[in-house]
């Protein structure tokens, strides 16, 4: 079954969907947007040092997007202005990405392959990486479920009730690095954080609770994968911007039902 | 005054930021049962010391010491919620720790809100917000309860309703109180002690119970029951050139500024 390149590129991007729902949620909620890109930009630096010193795209990709969040992170504790901060590191952290791959000797990089997304060939190995990386991250946030959520209400409510807030941040951090390395074939490091956060805002609507948007942002994500993939088959477009543009497609369609079901409760409310 | 075991003590302790000294030389200790009120003028160092014995900042100097296992039940001067998080109030009640559907019920009719566990935090409103958090506070079977202007933004009778409700907690959960608040001479009148800060302890003693005299109707009027007390400043030190801190004015001139405006 693993054979066919269709069926391996399908799990590989519902696994990603699967550990970008939760994920992407605590993006949005802690207001993290940026910080996302920041993080998947870097993986392109990732991707010409691992090329370079020709170790594994996944350890050189998850290495520097680790630390570009570890410095983000770092820097908001300080208290930097965080708008101007991320906008210099994310940008200065593609550019340089894509100077470094130039340099490389003897490679011949197909750069869109990485910053756009190649789902349909992803390899037996790399469905491997992927689904225990979501799989790894899928467990990490359900592990820490309420100690995230708790910290992410009130760092000081966090204190009080014996969490540590710079514990939590640390497992975000970690758990975007992860994300960013194994989204880096489906998606492409371009779109990576979009993949976080609209499947996550078009769930908010429909959410009553922190675990349904959760659980929503997961099956938005799994949809805009399918569509995405049937796209990218069919019209041969690239699968992470595919994929995004299904999923966006999602949110307004979301976002059109939700308007269209608060009008319906005006009326019958009258 | 207080016994050998103190629930929280600080000793000694200073807090700065970016190296300005927000807290300095504060001896402090609150035992099970106290109710302690902290007042001061805005920046005075009042949210910052709630935060030092909570141990979310680390002192400069002096410390802090917990008695072991002291569980804090904690309501934050501020919680902004995301709009983007959907929560509604039996989850928050289940923050960090997973509570009954029953021992919910139990904690928000205990604060006086028994309807909007289905709620969304967002749609409440400030009085229940702040019951809200007082409810989740409550669930962790506190040994202090740790509250930051918990009346902030409630008119008097709310003010006066939410004391008499944290004394009948203490009462009922035999727990400790330690509670600020920006008002500088009005106190909740069941505290033991109001401890007067800005930068440092300036003075400390019991709230004058005055509810029978025609001065406090003139100003509570009716209808507040004797929760609320005044409190007399006593600074019997000066502040020498080097301290940019002012003394609160008197009790008697605020009495009478109060007074006629009305």
């Amino acid at each position: 079954m693993l054979d066919d390149f269709l069926i391996r590129a399908l799990l590989s991007g519902l696994a990603v969907a699967v550990a970008a729902g939760p994920l992407g949620c605590f993006v949005v909620w802690r207001r993290m947007a940026y910080f996302g890109d920041a993080t998947a930009h870097a993986a392109i630096l990732g991707v010409a040092l691992a090329l370079g010193f020709q170790i594994s795209i996944f350890i050189g990709t998850s290495m520097v997007a680790l630390m570009m969040a570890m410095i983000v992170s770092a820097l908001a504790g300080r208290g930097w202005a965080m708008d101007t901060t991320l906008g210099v590191l994310a940008h200065s952290a593609l550019a340089l990405g894509l100077v470094a791959v130039s340099f490389l000797p003897n490679v011949r990089v197909d750069l869109t392959a990485y910053l756009f997304g190649d789902i349909l060939a992803v390899s037996r190995f790399d469905l491997g990486v992927i689904a225990c990386g979501a799989a790894l991250v899928t467990a990490l946030m359900a592990w820490r479920w309420r100690a995230l959520l708790t910290a992410t209400l009130n760092e000081d409510l966090a204190h009080a009730s014996g969490i540590d807030p710079a514990r939590e941040r640390m497992v975000l951090t970690v758990a975007l690095a992860i994300v960013v390395a194994v989204a880096l074939k489906v998606i492409g490091a371009l779109l990576i954080a979009a993949m976080l956060i609209i499947p996550a805002a078009a769930a908010r609507n429909m959410a009553r609770s922190p675990e349904a948007m959760a659980l929503l942002a997961i099956a938005i994500g799994m949809v805009a994968v399918w569509g995405g993939l049937q796209m990218s088959l069919r019209l041969d477009t690239p699968s992470g911007p595919s994929i995004v543009t299904v999923a966006a497609a999602v949110f307004a369609a979301c976002l059109a039902g939700a308007a269209l079901a608060a009008a319906a409760q005006k009326r019958l409310g009258r | 005054m207080t016994s050998p075991h103190p629930l929280i003590e600080a000793q000694g302790l200073a807090v700065a930021y970016r190296g300005r000294q927000v807290l300095g030389g504060v001896d402090f200790a609150i035992d099970r049962g106290e109710i302690v009120t902290v007042v001061g003028p805005n920046g005075s160092g009042k949210s910052t010391l709630l935060r030092a014995l909570l141990g979310v900042v680390t002192p400069s100097a002096g410390r802090v010491r917990r008695a072991r296992g002291l569980r804090i039940g904690y309501v934050p001067q501020r919680l902004h919620i995301d709009a983007a998080l959907p929560l509604p109030v039996r989850r928050f009640l289940s923050l960090p720790v997973r509570q009954s559907p029953a021992r919910i019920a139990t904690a928000l009719a205990q604060v006086g809100v028994p309807d909007i566990a289905g709620q969304d935090m967002a749609t409440l409103s400030g009085g229940q917000f702040q019951r809200a958090l007082l409810a989740r506070a409550l669930l962790s079977d506190p040994d202090i309860l740790m509250l930051d202007e918990p009346t902030q933004g409630l008119d008097q009778p709310g003010v006066a309703a939410f004391y008499k409700l944290i004394e009948e907690v203490r009462q009922t959960l035999d727990c400790a109180v330690l509670l600020v608040s920006h008002d500088l001479h009005v106190v909740m009148s069941a505290a033991d002690r109001v401890i007067c800060l800005n930068g440092h302890i300036c003075c400390q003693g019991a709230p004058k119970v005055v509810a029978r005299a025609p001065e406090y109707r003139a100003l509570f009027g009716m209808g507040t029951g004797g929760a609320l007390a005044l409190y007399q400043h006593e600074h019997d030190h000066s502040h020498d050139e080097n301290c940019d801190r002012d003394h609160p004015a008197p009790v008697e001139e605020i009495d009478q500024e109060k007074a006629s405006t009305r």
